[in-house]
């Protein structure tokens, strides 16, 4: 349970995460095996599109939450339950204990529930003299060690076989052994014990069928099971969220549901329970059986034009199986009670701002949530739009502050990049990088070496690289360029004006262009960054250009992907952003997919031997994978994949200012990758990514040149 | 209802890959013996209900103490198909019970049951379980031991979809069964029968 007071006490938490080796290691074979698993489990299944219906059909779930509700009631109740509805957790607990003392039980007897975990109703049972025993491996071995599960599905994947063994060993008064078959047995034994005296079971749900008043459960271990049959009572909390019009929409969702969760094609138990079911121990032979339904903010985020999408999350915990900084740092410092990217959200809503508002500055916004959540929620661009809500509500830090007033203003914010270039005079090196950092940066900065701003910036030199007008040009472009290319690797822009030779391109670089306003929106800075876009927006109607080509992947799918979102319900710019936003390409799509360069320009000299980091924001932010890979191999180029391709290189923009440490161990993961095929040269298409990964390559040592895709696309043209 | 061979195909992979065992019967009175045989062959030297052998608490240990003899539970049978197994049960000096199975909850050896459908897409038996004798028996096995008709084999859970509904029409309780109890969550080492059954077997009938 993540809640440090303040953010530096944040980041000392994550610091000692850091330093958990066991932690980390399980953490990198759980990365590593799921990916593997979930593709498997879905190679029969078109992913993509079953996402797309489930997120339809749970929005439309979530618009109509008031009037499923009160259909499942009067269905349910047909059948002999009894449906509450709590307005918030201590109601909802209470509502539960209330229950117990009518119906005489003292012992529980329960199975996994996250919406249990949110409203804490152990504690509240606990303290009302009720013996409640959790009966899933997983939280039976958190609820001994009075902890809170690190992940939606697997709680207790941070504990060691050794640390369950002394946990057993306590629970038991007998020695236990280490191995993990032994442990399972000894938990099976502990707990039938404990079902065969309980006289109450609490369950979670997964679907609330509408149409029928019926209840599904998905487990694997199927103590589901024994505590809806064995108890005389069963009471089954779940969010309103859950509501479902038919079993339809449920099977639907259990088709994606384990095998985005596990990479299972099903779990070994689903139940489906409708109403009041035979029970011998229970007066008349039929069970007491009460539904409570939660709302703790449910409802009022069902009407929220841009959280609502919040309500389509399934609890698959797959956001945070491929997160890079959960990887890292694992559940207790990535969320508070809901883990992953879903959680940092469902933090603020459920629990508050305070305990929100340091984890959602901890999103690298590599956008891997995103591509595979089971719900189809935005989670990274949520996550941004909760940090700037949290900085309305408490103020903008200084810092933050200041970055949004300067950005906003191009030619102040151009002003101080070229006395940037005059201040690092006296630690500039010879090698393109800083000697050392200046004194604002804390030793934890000193991973990697910083670039030097340039001599002279892209747009100085425009008037002199700038193509001569071909008479019939077949492509008009303009030039996005990004501050990073702008002022610090000048040279990468150059090389895409010279990798177009020849090839009937028509360039022009609108001058009034300023920083895409990424930063901004990655600081909490929503109306500076607004402002940007606006001004590059009109910065590039001036125009006649069919392409506006970006070389940097972040800027590339910011402009084509976030200033609709920005700007689109502004009928002042609806139709004039998505017209921007439409000509907006990357360079090596571009190149690849709309120029056409074929081996026969490229110079027939063998090429180096290279590997490639794919940038998040080309690979997943624009779904571009097969264009550059497509083009070093038509350069000529002897492509060695490398491992984890598609994972983060920890630069993140601003993330890597605000969590030097992780940003650290995902380049220092990378680098590490990309010794291992042993290439000459390593590609990428983002100058941000080249910063990181030049930076790390100098800092370690490593015998490897980092550049830019189109770099080595000009070096290799005829 | 007609066999569709690829579904029996399909659904004998899907359920194998998840630690079920699957044999086909020809008939009823196979299931039996293969049921009886099973029985007889488990855990020849050893008849500790699983997780016995561990050092428990005292009061876990003491629920061990209420199984004596090797059991099965059949609470889905008709009378004359009741006493058939039966007479094999005592020739064999097993205990077979039809109800009452709140009094062993410590554990039996065998659940014997009707798998009312089979989704072939995910290996998955469908079971009614409106009977709580029936529910109680599929969870405190050791083996769970299904007979499925093989015209019971759908492609997948859409299809089973006007089934269900007609079944949730009223107070209803069915379970898709998918492969043994299984856990992961000890460092996600795969662990097999956390709460219910170690062993799942499906015995595909061959329809008449």
């Amino acid at each position: 349970m993540q809640d440090a007071k303040s953010f530096k006490e944040y980041k000392t938490q994550v610091r000692e995460a850091l330093g958990d080796d066991f932690l980390r290691t399980a953490m990198d074979n759980f990365a590593i095996a799921y990916r593997a698993s979930r593709a498997n489990a879905f190679k029969e299944i078109d992913d993509k599109a079953l996402i797309k219906d489930i997120a339809e059909a749970k929005a439309c779930s979530t618009a109509n939450m008031d009037e499923l509700y009160a259909q499942f009631k009067e269905e349910a109740e047909k059948n002999g339950a009894v449906v509450h509805l709590a307005a918030d957790a201590q109601e909802a607990n209470e509502i539960i204990a209330r229950i117990a003392k009518d119906e005489n039980c003292t012992k529980i007897v329960k199975s996994k529930s996250m919406t249990a975990e949110e409203t804490l109703l152990n504690h509240h049972l606990e303290a009302e003299n009720l013996e409640v025993v959790e009966t899933d491996l997983g939280e039976w071995i958190i609820q001994l060690r009075h902890e809170g599960p690190s992940h939606m599905v697997m709680p207790a994947i941070h504990l060691s076989r050794h640390q369950v063994s002394d946990t057993f060993t306590d629970a038991t008064g007998k020695k236990q052994d280490a191995d993990i078959q032994k442990l399972v047995k000894v938990a099976r034994r502990e707990l039938r014990q404990k079902f065969t005296e309980a006289d109450m079971g609490v369950s979670g749900c997964n679907f609330a069928i509408a149409e029928t008043g019926t209840i599904g459960i998905v487990t694997n271990e199927g103590n589901a099971r024994l505590v809806t049959t064995l108890p005389r009572v069963h009471v089954a909390l779940m969010g309103l969220d859950k509501l479902t019009p038919k079993l339809h929409d449920a099977l639907r969702v259990l088709r994606a549901l384990p095998r985005n969760a596990t990479g299972q094609a099903i779990t070994s138990y689903v139940t489906w329970i409708t109403g009041s079911n035979e029970c011998a121990v229970a007066e008349d032979d039929r069970k007491k059986v009460h539904f409570v339904f939660l709302d703790n903010g449910r409802r009022a985020l069902a009407k929220d034009p841009v959280f609502a999408q919040v309500l389509q999350c399934v609890r698959c915990g797959a956001c945070a199986n491929v997160c890079p900084v959960y990887r890292m740092v694992g559940g207790h410092k990535m969320g508070h009670i809901y883990i992953g990217a879903i959680g940092l959200i469902l933090t603020y809503f459920f629990h508050g701002t305070d305990k929100a508002k340091n984890l959602v500055q901890n999103c690298i916004n590599c956008g891997a949530c995103k591509e595979i959540c089971a719900g189809g929620i935005d989670l990274p661009g949520l996550i941004k739009e909760i940090h700037a809500r949290i900085q309305d509500e408490e103020g903008h830090p200084l810092s933050s502050a200041l970055l949004g007033k300067m950005m906003k203003n191009r030619k102040l914010f151009h002003k101080f990049l070229r006395i940037a270039k005059y201040a690092q005079k006296p630690v500039a090196g010879n090698d393109g990088f800083l000697r050392h950092l200046p004194m604002i940066f804390a030793p934890d900065h000193d991973f990697r070496s910083l670039p030097v701003v340039a001599e002279v910036p892209f747009r100085d030199m425009w008037a002199k690289v700038k193509p001569a007008k071909t008479a019939n040009p077949k492509y008009k472009v303009a030039i996005f360029s990004g501050c990073v290319q702008d002022f610090v690797y000048p040279e990468q822009s150059v090389a895409t004006v010279e990798s177009m030779r020849g090839k009937g391109v028509e360039l022009e670089y609108p001058m009034d262009q300023s920083c895409c306003g990424l930063p901004l929106q990655m600081m909490g800075e929503k109306v500076a960054g607004r402002d940007v876009a606006i001004q590059n927006m009109e910065a590039f109607e001036n125009s006649d250009c069919e392409y506006i080509l970006t070389m940097c992947a972040s800027c590339a799918s910011h402009l084509k992907h976030n200033y609709p979102k920005m700007l689109g319900h502004d009928p002042k710019y609806a139709i004039r952003v998505q017209e921007f936003a439409d000509k907006v390409i990357d360079y090596s799509s571009f190149m690849n997919d709309v120029v056409g360069i074929y081996e026969a320009d490229f110079r027939q000299t063998k090429g180096d031997k290279v590997t490639y980091h794919a940038p998040c924001h080309l690979c997943r932010g624009l779904d571009v994978k097969a264009a550059p890979r497509e083009l070093m191999v038509k350069a000529g180029l002897e492509y060695i994949e490398c491992a984890e391709e598609e994972v983060c290189c920890g630069f993140g923009g601003t993330y890597s200012v605000k969590f030097p440490k992780i940003s650290e161990q995902l380049l220092s993961k990378k680098m590490h990758n990309v010794e291992e095929t042993r290439a000459e040269v390593l590609l990428t298409d983002c100058p941000g990514c080249v910063m990181q990964l030049r930076g790390g390559a100098n800092k370690n040592g490593l015998d490897i040149e980092v550049k830019h895709v189109a770099e080595l696309i000009a070096e290799r043209r005829k | 209802m007609t066999v569709k061979s690829e579904n029996v195909k399909l659904f004998t992979e899907k359920a194998e890959l998840v630690s079920a065992v699957v044999s086909e019967v020809s008939s009823l009175a196979e299931a039996y013996q293969y049921t009886i045989d099973l029985c007889g062959k488990k855990e020849a030297c050893k008849l500790l209900v699983s997780g016995c052998e561990e050092a428990l608490s005292d009061k876990a240990d003491a629920l061990c103490e209420t199984k004596f003899g090797k059991t099965i539970a059949a609470p889905a049978l008709n009378k004359k198909q009741f006493s058939a197994l039966e007479k094999q049960c005592v020739e064999n000096g097993f205990q077979l019970l039809k109800d009452g199975l709140r009094k062993h909850l410590g554990g039996i050896d065998i659940g014997f049951t009707f798998a009312d459908h089979g989704i072939a897409e995910t290996g998955t038996i469908v079971l009614n379980s409106r009977s709580e004798e029936l529910r109680i028996a599929t969870m405190i096995s050791e083996v769970h031991v299904a007979v499925l008709p093989k015209s019971k084999i759908v492609a997948d859970s859409y299809a089973l979809e006007s089934y269900m509904e007609e079944c949730m029409r009223s107070c209803d309780y069915t379970a898709f069964i998918t492969g043994p109890s299984r856990t992961a969550d000890i460092e996600r080492v795969l662990a097999i029968g956390v709460h219910g059954p170690l062993e799942l077997h499906i015995l595909l009938l061959e329809d008449k």
